[in-house]
């Protein structure tokens, strides 16, 4: 089994050092792990179970825009000034995952250049196949005729 | 009966005598003859419909005949019609359909008997055609029954090329002006002071049946070598030639060339070329029902690869641009026709450069293509900004 | 003239979603088309319409399962049909998805939208025969929650207790959706089997086939293990219409379903 971010883009080396500063931490379902507009200042990796990034709508309940599973990295606002989520998440499921103190994990990427490339490597990966998925769910192409208008 | 192959000489009655023979086989003999300005191919009821006395003059985009001196049958070049709207008809019904009362369908296929041809006049290029046409129509899984009905029943009569015209370039598509095989009966026009006769060779049993049934002389080398000499100097007087390169591996390497976006400039995606073309198979169907709304029919036309609907898909068409359309001509003909039936869709005919209404010309595409690819780097190396 | 429909009669129809039914036909006759295996396809006609390649969605004893989406003439007519009604089928025309291939491998099957269609005798046939492949996957995108095919079955196989391991996504969730929201690729975390040791058998829109094929080859799947379904226009499923044309293949004869080792190139060219 693989997943695209954690096992494979972190070497060995640099998961062993993130492992280290990791609390181990478990959810019940329907727990708010962050707030849109709040502060970044922590982040995830789900061991089991899934997470529900949302935005909320007036009037109705919060749109679920995506939903993280295993092996997924929930939060990369933590990563770029300033530091405050653009989504809320919530737990759709029971969650196990590794919880990280993103302000630690920065002052660790200052201070060792190897390791703050793999992390910006890592994350910014995260970022490009969340963008990936995000654009062809744009296409809408399970729509009738496929994406978009007939010409 | 061993392969008994015989030449010999038939003067202009014994070439009068040939069509009776075969007509008296019942075959309908279809060969060239004058009609509406044109050499177009039709039923000939008599060896004096060919069109004796005429040439032609041809250029990309343009076709005139011309008389002759000579008083020659088989000195014009290819028409705008091949051999396919015989073998492979425009339309042609495939099935009908009648529902019953109670909504049972009955499907009746059509099958009608089908005419046994003789095919007077058959140029080199045309054999090779009908050969490629015989390998995609018949020669897969699921063999064309119609079509291979009236392939199997057709006598074909070879003439061999003496006046070239100036869009012909078989010679560069690894054909020639000479008929080696796939001829029942071959022949060789030549006029000169021993007069008008035909140098005629058998390439089967049943033409040496036919030949054997027809007033000739025997072979004379005078003959011999007139006929000769006449293929030979046709093979040094094509008009045009393919650029000598693997075509097949120059246009599968040309999807991205900038030529395309030329030539869709001029190209008015009238789909000529893929009408005249001798090889060109691709049909539709249509559905027709009566009044009664419990008669259907099933018909089968040519399409054209031109034609915005050919790709359709229910989210539109694939091929939305000319450039795409005609590039998809192009490199089917040249290259993917190897990957789906070994071999080249293109023998060298010339008649899509004849008949083209803006006078594209297949040969210098491929050149440009191939210009284009020996420039070298691709385009976007090239424009690498200068530091 | 290579064949004419065999006349059909529908056993019964069910509609899947708004736009989309399931078809159940056996022989009307004596007269019947020879065995299907999953992938390949029929040329289904529909009287006095006209005929379009639909493949199997399921094969059972003297029946053949087709689902249709109603997008043109003819789907909204096969749609249409009810129980007793005819069609006509010609086939089976195309490659399969030939099970074999992942003899010995896990198998993994990725869907989306219509393209669970044929899609899923493959899983069936996988599942029938679990000892000679490992561990069967089948990972669906749909649209909405209104838009899941066979939305039954797959919720009985995603409960799990089998030896599937079946996940569903949507684009668009409901508010009453309390499963995955996304891409199908992102799936793929969850489900079991070994990249090195892999057949993948991928259908649904283009571009979906394409994200999920380059996927699949990033995480170490070889590309000729990553077998996807391709659509083109086709007429006569003879390889006579050149309709069906796809740089150098006949979709109707070399496909429709091919290896991404062949599709990448093909796919990549625009309007090829």
């Amino acid at each position: 089994m693989t997943s695209t971010a954690w096992d494979s883009a972190l070497g060995a080396e640099h998961r062993a050092r993130l492992t280290r500063i990791a609390r181990e931490v478990s959810f019940p379902a329907g727990t708010r792990l962050f707030e849109e507009g709040r502060r970044a200042d922590r982040f995830w990796i789900v061991r089991a179970g899934t997470v529900a990034l949302d935005i909320h709508v007036p009037g109705r309940r919060a749109a679920v825009v995506e939903t993280l599973g295993r092996g997924e990295l929930v939060g990369w606002s933590w990563y770029f000034p300033p530091y405050e989520w653009h989504l809320g998440a919530e737990t759709t499921s029971t969650v196990q995952a590794y919880e990280f103190d993103a302000a630690t994990v920065r002052l660790l990427c200052e201070e060792d250049a190897g390791f703050g490339r793999a992390v910006a490597s890592w994350v910014g990966g995260v970022v490009a196949d969340r963008l990936r998925a995000t654009r062809i769910r744009l296409l809408d192409l399970y729509a009738p005729y496929g994406s978009g208008d007939l010409t | 009966m061993p392969d008994r192959r015989t030449t010999a000489v038939l003067d202009l009655s014994g070439l009068d005598a040939l069509v009776e023979v075969l007509r008296g086989q019942g075959r309908t003999v279809v060969g060239p003859t004058v009609r509406d300005g044109a050499v177009v191919l039709a039923e000939l009821d008599s060896a004096r419909r060919l069109p004796f006395g005429w040439g032609t003059e041809v250029e990309a985009g343009r076709y005139r005949l011309v008389p002759r001196a000579d008083g020659a049958a088989f000195a014009h070049t290819t028409g705008p019609q091949s051999w396919k709207a015989f073998l492979h008809p425009e339309r042609e019904k495939l099935w009908s359909v009648d529902r019953g009362a109670d909504g049972e369908l009955s499907v009746t296929e059509e099958r009608p008997p089908q005419p046994s041809y003789a095919f007077l006049g058959v140029r080199p290029c045309d054999l090779r055609a009908i050969a490629v046409q015989d390998r995609v129509l018949a020669g897969g899984r699921y063999p064309d029954s119609g079509y291979r009905e009236r392939r199997v029943g057709a006598f074909l009569i070879a003439a061999e090329c003496t006046e070239p015209g100036a869009t012909c370039f078989c010679v560069s598509m690894g054909g020639g002006p000479g008929a080696d095989a796939g001829f029942d009966l071959a022949l060789t026009e030549v006029v000169d002071a021993d007069g008008h006769r035909f140098r005629v060779r058998s390439g089967s049993d049943a033409g040496e049946e036919v030949l054997a049934a027809v007033p000739h002389h025997p072979d004379d080398p005078a003959t011999g070598t007139a006929a000769r000499s006449a293929v030979d100097a046709a093979r040094e007087r094509m008009g045009r030639a393919m650029p000598p390169v693997d075509l097949r591996a120059l246009l599968a390497g040309s999807l991205e060339a900038e030529r395309w976006d030329d030539v869709a400039a001029r190209c008015l995606t009238c789909g000529n070329c893929t009408m005249v073309c001798p090889t060109c198979f691709c049909t539709t169907t249509e559905e027709v029902t009566d009044l009664t709304g419990d008669h259907a029919e099933r018909w089968q036309r040519w399409d054209s690869c031109f034609d915005l609907d050919f790709s359709l898909l229910h989210g539109g068409p694939v091929r939305a641009s000319g450039r795409s359309r005609y590039r998809q001509w192009l490199t089917h003909k040249l290259s993917t026709w190897y990957d789906q039936f070994g071999s080249s869709g293109c023998v060298g005919c010339g008649r899509c450069i004849t008949w083209c209404p803006v006078g594209i010309d297949i040969t210098e595409e491929a050149a440009a293509l191939q210009a284009e690819t020996s420039a070298g780097l691709p385009h976007d190396d090239r424009e690498e900004p200068r530091r | 003239m290579t064949g004419v429909p065999v006349p059909y009669r529908v056993v019964r129809t069910r509609p899947e979603t708004a736009d989309t039914v399931s078809i159940t036909l056996a022989p009307a006759g004596t007269a019947a088309l020879a065995p299907f295996t999953p992938g390949r396809f029929a040329m289904v006609y529909a009287f006095g319409v006209g005929e379009i390649p639909v493949s199997v969605s399921r094969i059972g004893a003297g029946e053949l399962v087709h689902t249709v989406r109603s997008v043109g003439a003819v789907s909204a007519a096969l749609c249409a049909l009810r129980p007793g009604d005819r069609v006509g089928l010609r086939g089976p025309f195309g490659t399969g998805w030939e099970l074999p291939r992942a003899a010995g491998r896990d198998v993994l099957v990725v869907a989306g939208g219509i393209g669970l269609a044929p899609l899923r005798p493959l899983v069936l046939a996988a599942l029938a025969a679990p000892d000679a492949h490992g561990r069967p996957n089948l990972l669906v995108g749909a649209r909405t929650p209104g838009d899941v095919l066979y939305a039954k079955q797959l919720s009985d196989w995603a409960a799990g207790g089998g030896p599937l391991h079946c996940a569903v996504t949507v684009d668009r969730p409901s508010p009453t959706w309390r499963g995955r929201v996304g891409l199908v690729t992102e799936l793929l975390n969850e489900a079991w089997f070994d990249p090195a040791n892999t057949t993948a058998f991928v259908c649904g829109p283009e571009a979906m086939i394409r994200a999920t094929a380059r996927e699949l080859v990033r995480r170490g799947l070889a590309p000729d293990r990553v077998r996807v379904s391709l659509e083109r226009n086709m007429r006569c499923g003879t390889a006579h219409c050149g309709h069906c044309q796809l740089g150098g293949a006949l979709l109707c004869r070399d496909g429709p379903v091919i290896g991404w080792d062949l599709a990448r190139d093909l796919l990549t060219v625009r309007e090829l």
